[in-house]
């Protein structure tokens, strides 16, 4: 069972920093973790600390019921595929790939057939003789995969793998990393802080943000029901409006039974819908036009609500008749409305 | 787009030129040509007449078991304090590029002897080696050695060794740590990662990587040892006891000087000349080539 818990972990770097504090979730054997989160949120932090290539300062980490907190990255048999692709740059590609099993005194035609075995499923053994910087960036990334994956780990580690290639390759890569982890099966952890690449991947999101977690969950969930005001701007392409109702309401925004005390509510810009004025509704807007954006199959409207000039966005789908500066109005159905505390961020139970 | 200086006129480049020129001409290609020239004449022992003989000075030197016995205490005199110099150094930088914490205090000691000038090293050592009154002689005495650099020609050379060795540790720490810190920190962490211990990582991936430094500093360290341990050799042995300190260079003076054959002296500086010659050749054509990775 290459299960990984991690129990109160936390990590002070030398100079004081707090880079994370009590950090606690399992990732289940099998299932492929993804870390999400804003730039120094602690996410390479953390997973270097289970890497063993950062000290661990508070807190157990353990893989597959073994407390790791005082071995060697050697020892945890772990592979890692670094955000530089980190290959060994004199070494071959071959070679590149057999390092590890060399290490751990594989036999030679084991070594031979595993090497082989990955370069066919990377489509990598034209490539065998090369060196690295005889490689474009798609390759190398082959290359660290491959040299993951031969070990056949309890763990895979990923640190933004996918940051270094363009648009296209990144997509193709994403989906051949999720064929191959599954029909692998081995627990992974992965890290990013592109939200699109997170949702695809993870069987497990944890969402950080500054050496804490906001929410951990299947990504569905956290789509569906943020429990924080962090989780609810951060999930999602483009981002869930948040507007902050004060004791008065706000002019623009019609909700029904609103809350008495201060609330943020939050809705995605695909549950609204354009309607006529005056249609009741359990919310309603009123804004007006100050962008239009045109994806192709679905359309976004930016607008400011009335009298203030919070910004809203909604999605219609196909293409918009509407002009900038045109007024328009747009409900949406009380279930697709999440509320938060103004004060602690949290997720409000309002019915 | 290139950036590119453009002269007006055409003599101003030469004139900018001239400076180092003429440094260049007048220190190093004057001598080396009068070398050569003196390199093929031979004085009567008054000093009156000279005689143009062509090659006689080399077959005389060429001749004699001296010479080959210089040539083989030169040749291993640089490979030891070549060897001995470049894996200190090395394994310095190496505990330098480790421990951050102290490492300026740390690499300026480090740094320090090689802004000594080399009689000055070479003083120092003879003072701290010397065999009545060096503080050295005195442990390594106490020890139950019968220490006597002046006397015994092991011991001096071990001196000589030591001295250049120390000398020359500064320089090369200075490149080794540059040339570590030049590796990327991820394919160490990866090595490790895929199971090497410390000390595989190191001669698997650190060491072939800083090939190419250690290629340039070998060829630095041995034309230092072959040139530029005059200064502690004069200072410490003056070549001897028994000659068992005398290098090509300080042969060169001693037959030249102390010997007044000029004709001889002329004709091994010619052949020392040869030999920096080849060293830089082989230095410019392989370190580009072979030691790429
Ligand atoms: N070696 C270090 N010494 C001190 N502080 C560090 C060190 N490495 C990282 N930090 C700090 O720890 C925090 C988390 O850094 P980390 O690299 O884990 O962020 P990250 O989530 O991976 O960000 P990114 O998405 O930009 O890679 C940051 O505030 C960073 O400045
Ligand atoms: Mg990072």
């Amino acid at each position: 069972m290459n299960n990984v818990h991690l129990r109160k972990v936390g990590k002070i770097y030398a100079g004081g920093v707090e880079a994370l504090r009590d950090i606690a979730f399992d990732i289940p054997d099998g299932a492929f973790c993804v870390l999400v989160g804003p730039s120094g949120c602690g996410k390479s932090t953390l997973l270097r600390m289970v890497a063993g290539l950062e000290t661990i300062t508070s807190g157990e980490i353990s893989i597959g019921d073994r407390a790791v907190n005082d071995l060697d990255p050697s020892e945890r048999d772990i592979a890692m595929v670094f955000q530089n692709y980190a290959l060994y740059p004199h070494m071959s590609v071959y070679d590149n790939m057999a390092y590890g099993l060399r290490n751990r005194k594989t036999p030679k035609p084991e070594i031979e057939a595993r090497v082989q075995e990955a370069a066919r499923i990377l489509e990598i053994g034209h490539l065998l003789d090369r060196k690295p910087r005889q490689l474009s960036g798609g390759q190398r990334q082959r290359v660290a995969m491959g040299r993951a994956i031969v070990r056949k780990p309890r763990v895979f580690l990923f640190d933004e793998p996918l940051s270094n290639l363009d648009a296209k390759l990144r997509i193709q890569m994403r989906v051949e990393i999720k064929k191959l982890q599954r029909t692998l099966g081995i627990t992974s952890i992965y890290v990013t802080h592109d939200q699109l690449e997170a949702m695809t991947l993870a069987d497990m999101l944890v969402v950080m943000n500054k050496g804490n977690i906001e929410q951990v969950g299947p990504p569905l969930q956290l789509y569906e029901r943020p429990e924080t005001v962090f989780v609810a701007g951060f999930i999602g392409a483009p981002p869930m409006n948040l507007i902050e109702l004060p004791e008065g309401g706000v002019a623009g925004l019609a909700l029904e039974n609103r809350p008495v005390a201060p609330v943020i509510v939050g809705i995605r810009p695909e549950h609204f819908e354009l309607a006529p004025v005056g249609t009741p509704a359990p919310l309603g807007i009123s804004m007006q036009i100050t962008a239009i954006e045109m994806v192709g199959a679905e359309t976004y409207l930016y607008g400011a609500l009335d009298g203030r000039g919070r910004e809203v966005i909604v999605r219609v789908a196909g293409k918009a008749e509407q002009q900038i500066g045109e007024r328009v109005t747009a409900v949406a159905e009380r279930h697709n409305l999440h509320f938060f505390d103004p004060a602690t961020g949290r997720r409000l139970a309002v019915s | 787009m290139e950036k590119r200086v453009t002269f007006n006129g055409r003599l101003l480049p030469y004139m900018l030129l001239a400076p180092q020129l003429l440094i260049t001409l007048v220190f190093f290609y004057w001598p080396a040509g009068q070398a050569v020239w003196q390199s093929f004449l031979i004085e009567d022992a008054f000093g009156l007449s000279t005689q143009f003989v062509w090659f006689e000075n080399y077959q005389i030197l060429l001749s004699k078991p001296d010479y080959y016995r210089t040539l083989a205490i030169t040749l291993t005199f640089s490979a030891l304090v070549a060897f001995l110099s470049l894996s200190l150094a090395l394994l310095l930088a190496v505990q330098a590029d480790k421990h951050i914490k102290f490492a300026s205090g740390y690499k300026t000691m480090l740094i320090w002897p090689y802004a000594v000038a080399p009689a000055i090293a070479g003083v120092l050592w003879l003072f701290m080696f010397q065999p009545s009154l060096g503080l050295v002689s005195h442990a390594i005495r106490a020890l139950g050695v019968d220490w006597n650099p002046v006397l015994n020609p092991d011991h001096a050379f071990t001196l000589v060794v030591m001295a250049a060795t120390w000398k020359k540790i500064a320089y090369n720490f200075l490149f080794f740590l540059a040339g570590l810190q030049a590796i990327p920190k991820s394919v160490i962490e990866a090595s490790a990662i895929d199971g090497a211990s410390p000390m595989r990582r190191f001669w698997t991936i650190t060491f072939p990587l800083l090939s190419p430094t250690t290629f340039f500093l070998l060829v630095v360290n041995v034309v230092y040892v072959f040139f530029e341990t005059f200064g502690i050799i004069d200072a410490t042995t003056g070549g001897g006891p028994a000659k068992a300190t005398q290098t090509l260079v300080y042969k060169v003076y001693h037959d030249g000087k102390l010997g007044a054959d000029l004709g001889g002296s002329a004709a091994q500086s010619v052949i020392l000349m040869l030999i920096v010659i080849g060293l830089t050749a082989i230095q410019f054509r392989y370190v580009e080539k072979k030691v790429q990775y």
